[in-house]
């Protein structure tokens, strides 16, 4: 219905509605609905998270402020407080490299797969040397972990290129290959041979040339974190300086344009889907040599999903992601201890989440139309 | 006798603009009454009112002597009221009738149906199949399931926006000839056009609309066309005028070109053979759909074609994206304003930098220079007269015609050698078209080579040097304007090939 108002008719534009709220689109995008719309989604968020809380008989007001304040400000904050900068730094990185690709149109759903065979690759070169001990040891982690995640990515970007496959669905198997592979690693050719049986490899944490250590103690500060930011960096200086991050935006607005523009849209699949699978193999690998510390069956948690949400949550705008993915960050550490100490239970959590994404995605129609409400008239 | 509709003072106001301010007309049974203006003078949101999807602030309108007031455009249908618009609302993979079934409120046996649209295709002359699928029909066939679709209601006032502008002179023909018909029989015609010649040819009477207000009446037959154009323009016209010039070495070279549609709907191109020298405008007419796209997709690099059949300057272009081809100089601007030439959500800077990055000098290393890209965006404003607040403002805020001035300016100013413009001019008004027109001729005779490929053949006529049709993917011997009648052009354009054969 868009353009009926506007001109020209097109085709046969019955505008008959005479509801009481009509929808009209701007002439323009709106500036500060892009602006407002994250905060309005984390604000009503919090609404209806308060109400849910309240159905499931815990006090709202509690539950709300034990997810964003405790965090931060509460008796245990100087333990938390790093654990924003652990958890937030994998989704940043992911999201960023999301991001890019969305721009673009590009749906990379299997970040999670690709963070995955980042951190085998990643932990895998490095145990490939235990127990020697040298310098170059944690560079070439940093690589391979990297290759890994562009390589698994690469799988539905030739896919896609080559047979036009659906890069969605692709991306979204290859999670699963890539959970049974982390199952089969962890199992077998990485197992920790003097771990007894148990399953997973050794612990990185205890080999000092393969571990992420925190840069500064205390402060969560590793050399994930320092990616991250490189990769905001990067990825905002690309967007609005380069001429490949201008190829992205315009692909992603209007597809034709691109192409008459000289945009060779083979190239920018490759591209944007690489650079997403490295970000998230890095991420892979900064999380199994630090945080994590080993291989193991359930070594991922989903950072490569939740980065989805991080990056729209973002506007999918590099500067925009750093925040929500501290905000994302934050409900997961104040979602634990909601759980622990409320006894809210994981999925109230989940849903939480989830409708932070809801909100945002909804109320993004107010960026290019307008709610009228009254009495309509016919135009 | 009274009149059938008559509009007593109707005003619309939209937000910052008055679209239609105290204007009133009246049309008799079975007069055709021209409805005239520029685009954005109001003739659009008047025949809204009139077919019921806007309401008037104020005035009134009568049927028959009688109140109407349609709360929709069903209500306007019931009182007699059909309406032809300009972009045909037709599913491609239905029948004839299937489509027209789809458009009815309560539709009877697809038997029934279709032996009604034989009986109303033979009663007005409008030769059409109810079986055939609608994507396989040309655009004037399209045209006439909108109008069986209406007459199948029994109307008593049709409105036709801009009905030739996909229409080939025998097309056109045809459809007046109905039109006629119609009108002895006593239904009126409220007719919007732009083009005058065809106005004095078929109408009784006409309205000229300017900035909402009616601003004259006239009898059409009795005025001339430069008359009308300038109570349009509400100032006098400049006829684009071409400098003379020689024409110089073949710039743009296309031999045996052949390549399929990317689009399932869309129509091969087939041994197409042309040159084009410096100095030189090529037209290429025909009706859309015929291969324009296609053809200049090739052309710009955005379908690829094989080794041979695109030359520029004796150099072979096969290989080249479109980026390439604008380092060398050959630039092209496509129909399609809004999703092709320009990026609809992003501002005219960031339109200007979609190709204006090579020959402006707009990056360097990979990196953009946005100051100098405004800059450029602000040339293109200042010089080719696009009306807007500025260039941070996006492409879809711009209306058509100032958007199509964006688009063209863009490539011009970049000095291109070859310059390949598909619809130059479709839906800009009157003043803005005579811009675009006098900027090719003027790159023309500046030593570029100018391929215009337009459905507007008094366009053509009046800028190409040389003239070609383009017909189902085929495109005639290119002959010189001068010299060239109707006549001529129509067979051309319809796909007759016995010119050529006369003349080899």
């Amino acid at each position: 219905m868009r353009s009926a108002f506007r001109g020209e008719f097109i085709g046969q534009g019955e505008a008959g509605d005479k509801h009481m709220i009509r929808i009209e689109a701007r002439p323009q995008p709106s500036a500060v609905m892009a602006y407002a719309t994250p905060v309005l989604a984390v604000v009503l968020t919090m609404i209806f998270g308060g109400v849910l809380f309240a159905a499931l008989g815990k006090a709202p007001l509690q539950a709300i402020a034990t997810i964003f304040w405790e965090p931060i400000f509460g008796e245990f904050a100087f333990f938390y407080r790093p654990q924003l900068l652990i958890k937030g730094a994998p989704l940043v990185l992911i999201a960023i490299g999301l991001a890019l690709g969305f721009r673009a149109g590009i749906w990379n759903i299997g970040a999670e797969g690709q963070y995955i065979v980042g951190a085998i690759c990643g932990a895998g070169a490095g145990l490939a040397f235990y127990p020697a001990e040298s310098v170059l040891i944690f560079p070439l982690m940093v690589l391979a972990g990297a290759l890994g995640g562009w390589a698994w990515a690469m799988i539905p970007a030739v896919l896609k290129v080559k047979f036009g496959t659906n890069e969605i669905l692709v991306s979204l198997m290859l999670v699963y290959v890539a959970e049974q592979l982390l199952a089969s690693m962890s199992l077998g050719l990485l197992k920790n041979p003097e771990g007894f049986g148990f399953p997973g490899s050794r612990n990185l944490q205890q080999y000092p040339s393969a571990h992420n250590a925190e840069i500064i103690a205390g402060t969560g500060m590793h050399w994930g974190v320092v990616a991250a930011l490189i990769a905001v960096i990067f990825a905002y200086v690309l967007l609005t300086r380069h001429r490949l991050g201008f190829a992205i935006r315009v692909t992603g607005e209007a597809p034709r344009a691109a192409k008459f523009g000289g945009v060779n849209p083979g190239r920018l699949v490759l591209f944007c889907l690489g650079v997403s699978g490295l970000l998230a193999g890095l991420a892979g690998m900064f999380e199994v040599a630090g945080p994590s510390g080993q291989i193991s069956i359930d070594f991922n948690v989903g950072y490569g999903f939740t980065a989805i949400i991080v990056a729209f949550l973002g506007r999918l705008n590099p500067l925009g992601i750093v925040a929500a993915g501290l905000l994302m960050a934050l409900t997961y550490i104040g979602g634990d201890i909601a759980q622990s100490q409320l006894g809210l239970p994981a999925a109230a959590i989940q849903v939480f989440q989830g409708m932070l994404l809801f909100f945002l995605l909804a109320l993004d129609l107010l960026t290019n139309y307008r709610v009228r409400f009254g009495a309509a008239e016919v135009a | 006798m009274t009149p059938l509709l008559s509009l007593n003072g109707l005003t619309k106001a939209y937000p910052g603009v008055v679209a239609n301010n105290d204007v009133s007309l009246s049309i008799a049974p079975g007069e055709i009454h021209a409805l005239l203006g520029e685009n954005g003078a109001g003739k659009s949101t008047l025949v809204k009112m009139i077919y019921g999807l806007v309401k008037p602030d104020a005035g009134q309108m009568q049927m028959n002597g009688g109140d109407f007031a349609p709360a929709d455009p069903r209500a306007a249908r019931a009182a007699g009221v059909g309406m032809v618009f300009q972009h045909f609302s037709l599913f491609d993979a239905l029948s004839v009738a299937e489509n027209i079934a789809l458009g009815m409120e309560t539709p009877p046996p697809m038997r029934t149906l279709a032996a009604r649209i034989r009986e109303v295709s033979e009663t007005y002359g409008l030769p059409l199949s109810p079986d055939k699928v609608v994507g396989d029909l040309s655009a004037g066939e399209r045209q006439r399931v909108e109008i069986i679709r209406c007459l199948l209601q029994d109307p008593k006032l049709l409105i036709m926006d801009e009905p030739t502008s996909v229409l080939t002179p025998q097309e056109v023909d045809i459809l007046f000839e109905t039109l006629r018909k119609l009108s002895v029989e006593g239904t009126a015609i409220l007719y919007i056009s732009h083009k005058l010649e065809e106005i004095r040819a078929l109408c009784d009477a006409a309205t000229i609309l300017r900035g909402g207000k009616v601003v004259g009446t006239c009898v059409p037959r009795d005025t001339s066309a430069r008359e009308m154009a300038e109570m349009m323009v509400g100032s006098t016209l400049a006829t684009p005028k071409a400098a003379a010039h020689d024409a110089g070495e073949v710039l743009l070279s296309v031999t045996g070109l052949s390549a399929a549609s990317p689009s399932a709907f869309g129509m091969s191109l087939r041994d197409i053979s042309f040159d084009v020298r410096a100095g030189e405008v090529l037209g290429i007419g025909g009706v859309a759909g015929n291969g324009q796209d296609e053809l200049l997709a090739v052309l710009s690099g955005e379908l690829p074609c094989g080794v041979g059949m695109v030359q520029f300057k004796g150099r072979d272009l096969a290989k080249n994206g479109p980026e390439a081809r604008r380092g060398l100089g050959v630039l092209a601007a496509p129909e399609e304003r809004l999703g092709h030439a320009a990026a609809p959500n992003m501002s005219l800077t960031e339109n200007a930098m979609l190709t204006g990055a090579a020959r402006e000098g707009l990056v360097r290393r990979g990196m953009l220079n946005w100051a100098k890209t405004r800059d450029f965006a602000e040339r293109i404003i200042s010089g080719f007269d696009v009306r807007t607040p500025g260039p941070e403002n996006a492409a879809r805020s711009l209306s058509g015609g100032n958007l199509q001035k964006f688009v063209i300016g863009r490539e011009v100013l970049q000095r291109p050698e070859v310059l390949v413009v598909n619809q130059p001019t479709w839906g800009v008004d009157a003043a803005a078209a005579a811009a675009i027109r006098q900027a090719l001729l003027d790159l023309a005779a500046d030593g570029s080579a100018v391929v215009a490929i337009s459905q507007d053949l008094d366009e053509l006529m009046e800028i190409s040097d040389r003239f070609a049709a383009l017909n189902e993917g085929r495109l005639s011997e290119p002959r010189a304007t001068s010299g060239l009648d109707v006549e001529q052009i129509g067979l051309m354009l319809g796909g007759a090939h016995a010119m050529e054969v006369a003349h080899v």
